[in-house]
């Protein structure tokens, strides 16, 4: 497990990132925290010709809370969330996801824009991107752009990211106050990928949930928002019956892999568990 | 290191002494394989198998010895003639020489991960891109990968032999194939699967050969490196006196590290070969590919009862996955499953016939408490069925069939081939399960059983279980009195991170009537004692610590008789004290000034039977029956050593044992493909338990029945707390859905557990 021979440059910008990604026509690969790389390299898995290492490029590590919402550089990592006094209040969710990925020693290392453009459909943070309609800064050879997260995970290991484009940061919109939430993950062990997790929130105006966002991870091929659950949700009182009644249209919609942790079955039916788990958390009826 | 310990009448034996080993290993000062290097150093990968079965036409290393800093490439035709093969260590049969493991494929490979070529670079990551340029032409076969498809004999691993049952073994007592009139039977298939232990450092060789002394020398011997080193001078056709077998520090045994593997040949092969020190690092990967497998055993068998609850036989057959070739301790396993399945239980009649199956999946070995943990499985499941069948009390039924005090020594099954007869030595077995139900306050807690309390239903288990010991022939220990005056302790034992350093110096310690820190104790290598037969079957203490005694006994006649002539008295009148020999007239030696006479003791200890250290398991679990997720609320184990040589070393064993256990009862699988590949190649996907995942878990050991073998009244110990563990989760989960949910199968991950809870309405 000794990793195969590359190249290695550590850029000092953004742009020399991106051009050095350019040069490599499609066999140099960005390294941020290396707690999914590093290991595809010791299984030679992946062969780049040459890794960009982020580390020397100033400023990917803030965090920005305003108005607007919060702007998160694409090499913060899930110890920095943890750690960061104003992201509780600022955007719970967001904590409330990080805290399961993975141990203390990877939380140390591992960066949320690593994390993005990995992919992996079990991971918290591209759930939290769709669950929190965030919006990704992404910085090409042919310039910046912003894509929504929604239009970003498009498969297992798969996204909208080309060859020469490197993630800079996520912004995820303000999170108004007495926004109701719930998150539910199962892991076989804690810090294993979910064999499903399922994010909920919504406003609550009048005793009705308002935006409506029901989202799945673990349980698909992309993290994704479940129409149908957010339609039964929106408008609605929270109660016992409309949790279980939102879990049955998880279940319902998720269409899970079968691996050799669990079946197909057993995730659609713990997607729609963790969802009403979740709804009722959110709805303080747990 | 902690201050010593004086007890009344010196005695350590008994006391929580800290483990001597810790604070080396805490402080990274200890010295394992991979610490250890040597000038003009090249190091080993290894070619293996992607196919499960298969001919191999031809190993292509062309490119491979073109890539600079390759310096050699070994195959199977680097060998000469003969490729040499791995004897069995332990109950070897003549009949089953076919199927010893070549050290290197030749003509066939059997499993994905069977050797075929050995890289030799100047550095890991050369020899690792080397492996890549190598190929291996193999022509597949079909492979047999489950114990039904290899008892069909349709396809088979090896022709000549015309069968893929490598050896039927039969557990028989009594007449437990008659009719039993009136008799309840319960007749039920099981199985466990196939996992083993993972140790935290993985294995790993450095060899090199001497060519002026014409001596091999090897670190990272382990476990048993005289009887290692035996089969490598046959295999190189070297006298034994030309192989020194080195022991470093360990990261974990548990029966899979240290028997002889391939690589055990192909490194100080390598060695020799080009002349240079090589040094071999297994990598994960490899590890869960390469080392011993463990447990994958399926049952059929029947529980005859009379009406009122004594058992009255135990009868059926087992089939055992033994993987593609019969390995150094591979026949460990099915026997025991056919001697353990009766396990603390008065059996009278017992007839279970256990086939060795192979298969083209990687060999099998030892995994601590060999055959016990899945026969414990089968038979502990066995009796909540049949006393829920008999509306007898769970734990009713099994105090009326425990064997009782007064049935010591009882005799078990006898397992043949080879013969061996057993009988139970001591202990009062319903003392330990009452004593885990009492811990557990199994009675109070025993309304919750059944109950869903806030969204899980909860569940008690209990199960009994027999450990077995101190394995023979011998074990053998020299003594010397050093120039310093302390005393130099010399055994054949081995150290696996079981403590022996510190047991064994305890030992040495009450013995020699000194402090612990006069006592330097040196263990396994082969150039410390002539002879020794290592760390298995939880022999070191008894057998070990046995010959310690009986070289001090030697050595302190020796002391005294020295002393005697030079102070002028008797020798049975001198007093030792600690460093000192006192004559009656007040004339004194200090043990350094005795030191110059060369004082030394030799003591060898035979045995040729088995200590049975005993106990029981009780738990209580809670089950979300949504997600399949069992949590352990409660564990408690309870264990009967004979005699604690140190408390708190035996309770860290026992906890120990249990989170493996646990492991095996809920995360550990190796998965095969119906290709035969493995599909657990990394700890992404092999799960073992994690120090956050079972936190409720107690030991109780004692030492209330002493064993018979040798002075020290211990039993092998270390090894039951894995045992029951099967038997009693699943027995609580059974419990938990009042019987509507019943386990037949390991592990219980939360897919498979959710899919009998939905099945079950």
């Amino acid at each position: 497990m000794k990793l195969p021979a590359f190249d290695y440059a550590t850029p000092t910008s953004i742009g020399e990132a991106v051009a050095l990604l350019a040069a490599g026509d499609g066999s140099a690969r960005p390294l941020s925290g290396g707690q999914t790389l590093m290991p595809l390299l010791a299984f030679r898995l992946t062969a780049p010709s040459l890794l960009v290492d982020l580390r020397g490029i100033p400023g990917l590590d803030a965090v920005e809370i305003g108005e607007a919402g919060t702007r998160l550089g694409a090499r913060v990592r899930w110890c920095d969330i943890e750690a960061h006094a104003g992201l509780a209040a600022a955007q719970p969710l967001l904590v409330a996801m990080i805290g399961h990925v993975a141990h203390y020693q990877i939380r140390k290392r591992g960066t949320l824009g690593g994390s993005m453009a990995h992919a992996d459909p079990a991971a918290e943070m591209p759930g939290v991107a769709v669950a929190c309609d965030g919006v990704l800064h992404l910085v090409g050879a042919g310039g910046a752009r912003d894509v929504a997260a929604r239009d970003f995970f498009l498969g297992p290991l798969t996204t909208a990211l080309a060859a020469d484009e490197l993630i800079v940061g996520i912004t995820l919109p303000a999170w108004p106050h007495g926004r109701r939430w719930g998150f539910q993950e199962f892991a076989r062990r804690r810090g294993d990928f979910a064999l499903a997790g399922v994010a909920v929130h919504y406003d609550e105006v009048g005793g009705r949930a308002v935006g409506a966002h029901v989202a799945v991870i673990g349980a698909c091929s992309a993290p994704h928002r479940v129409a149908a659950a957010e339609a039964l949700l929106e408008g609605s009182a929270v109660t016992s019956a409309l949790a279980a009644e939102v879990g049955r249209a998880v279940a319902a919609s998720v269409s899970p892999p079968e691996d050799i942790h669990a079946t197909a079955a057993y995730r659609r039916s713990l997607a729609g568990t963790l969802a009403e788990r979740a709804l009722a958390a959110a709805g303080g009826l747990a | 290191m902690n201050a010593p310990l004086r007890g009344p009448g010196n005695n350590f034996v008994g006391q929580s002494v800290e483990r001597l080993e810790d604070m080396r290993l805490l402080r990274g000062q200890g010295l394992f394989t991979d610490d250890v290097s040597r000038p003009g150093l090249v190091h080993a990968a290894i070619l293996r198998s992607t196919v499960a079965h298969g001919w191999l036409r031809g190993v292509d290393s062309a490119a491979a010895l073109a890539l600079p800093g390759v310096v050699a490439v070994i195959t199977a035709a680097t060998m000469g003639a003969k490729v040499p093969a791995i004897p069995m260590r332990l109950a070897p049969l003549d009949e089953l020489e076919p199927y010893w493991q070549p050290v290197i494929a030749a003509d066939k490979v059997r499993y994905v991960g069977e050797p075929i070529a050995v890289v030799l670079a100047e550095s890991a990551a050369i020899a690792e891109d080397a492996l890549e340029l190598l190929v291996a032409e193999i022509e597949a076969l079909p492979p047999v990968v489950d114990t039904a498809t290899a008892l069909a004999d349709g396809t088979l691993l090896f022709e000549a032999q015309g069968t893929n049952l490598a050896v039927l073994y039969t557990a028989q007592k009594g007449e437990a194939q008659a009719e039993f009139p009136g008799a309840y039977v319960r007749r039920e298939k099981m199985d466990t699967q196939r996992h083993t232990a993972t140790t935290m450092e993985t294995r790993g060789l450095l060899a090199e050969w001497d060519a002026t002394t014409e001596v091999l020398r090897i670190h990272g011997a382990s476990k048993v490196p005289f009887a290692s080193r035996g089969m490598l001078a046959k295999q190189m056709g070297l006298p034994e006196t030309s192989i020194e077998m080195i022991e470093v520090d360990v990261g974990g045994g548990f029966g899979m590290r240290g028997e002889f593997y391939p690589e055990d040949f192909l490194v100080p092969f390598a060695a020799k070969h080009c002349g240079r020190p090589v040094k071999w690092i297994e990598d994960r990967r490899e590890h869960l590919l390469a080392c011993n497998h463990a447990r994958e055993f399926d049952c059929d068998l029947e529980l005859v009862c009379s009406r009122e609850g004594d058992i009255l036989a135990l009868r059926g057959t087992v089939n055992g996955n033994m993987g593609a070739y019969m390995r150094a301790n591979v026949a460990v396993a099915p026997r025991n499953v056919g001697q353990f399945l009766s396990g603390p239980y008065a059996v009278p009649n017992v007839h279970v016939e256990v086939r060795a199956l192979l298969t083209n999946k990687t060999p099998t070995g030892t995994y601590r408490g060999p055959g016990r943990f899945e026969a414990d499985f089968f038979r502990e499941r066995l009796l909540d069925l049949a006393a829920d069948d008999l509306g007898i009390d769970r734990v009713a039924f099994r105090r009326r069939n425990l064997v009782k005090m007064a049935e010591m020594p009882y005799p078990l099954a006898t397992v043949t081939p080879p013969k061996k007869e057993e009988k139970l030595d001591s202990g009062d077995y319903v003392m330990t399960m009452d004593l885990a139900l009492a811990e557990l306050d199994w009675d109070a807690k025993l309304p919750l059983q059944g109950k869903l309390i806030d969204g899980r239903y909860h569940g008690l288990g209990v199960a009994c279980f027999i450990e077995g010991g101190a394995a023979g022939p011998r074990e053998r220990a020299r003594v010397e009195l050093v120039e310093d005056g302390t005393v130099a302790v010399y055994v054949g034992s081995t150290l696996v991170g079981q403590g022996l350093e510190t047991v064994m110096t305890q030992i040495a310690a009450d013995a020699m009537e000194c402090s612990m820190d006069t006592i330097r104790f040196f263990h396994g290598s082969t150039t410390y004692v002539s002879e020794g037969f290592g760390s298995f079957h939880s022999r070191s203490t008894v057998m070990g610590g046995s010959a310690i005694l009986l070289a001090i006994e030697e050595l302190r006649q020796r002391m005294r008789e020295a002393a005697a002539a030079r102070l002028g008295c008797k020798a049975e009148a001198v007093r030792l004290e600690e460093g000192r020999a006192v004559a009656p007239g007040g004339g004194a030696l200090s043990w350094a000034e005795l030191a110059t006479a060369g004082l030394s003791g030799d003591g060898v200890f035979h045995n040729h039977t088995h200590t049975y250290a005993y106990g029981a398991h009780a738990c209580h679990v809670a089950v979300d029956p949504r997600s399949g997720h069992v949590e352990v609320v409660d564990y408690v184990a309870v264990e009967d050593v004979g005699r604690m040589i140190n408390p708190l070393a035996l309770q860290g064993q026992i906890v120990g044992a249990v989170v493996q256990g646990l492991g095996g009862v809920f995360l550990e699988h190796l998965v095969y493909d119906a290709e035969g590949q493995l599909l657990t190649g990394s700890f992404a996907d092999y799960l073992l338990p994690t120090a956050t995942d079972y936190r409720s878990i107690r030991a109780v050991a004692m030492g209330v029945h002493t064993g018979a073998v040798g002075p020290l009244g211990a039993k092998g110990a270390g090894e039951g707390g894995i045992i029951p563990v099967g038997g009693c989760i699943a027995n609580a989960v059974a419990a938990a859905f009042s019987g509507k949910v019943q386990p037949m199968s390991l592990p219980l991950s939360p897919s498979r557990l959710w899919a009998m809870i939905e099945a079950a309405g």
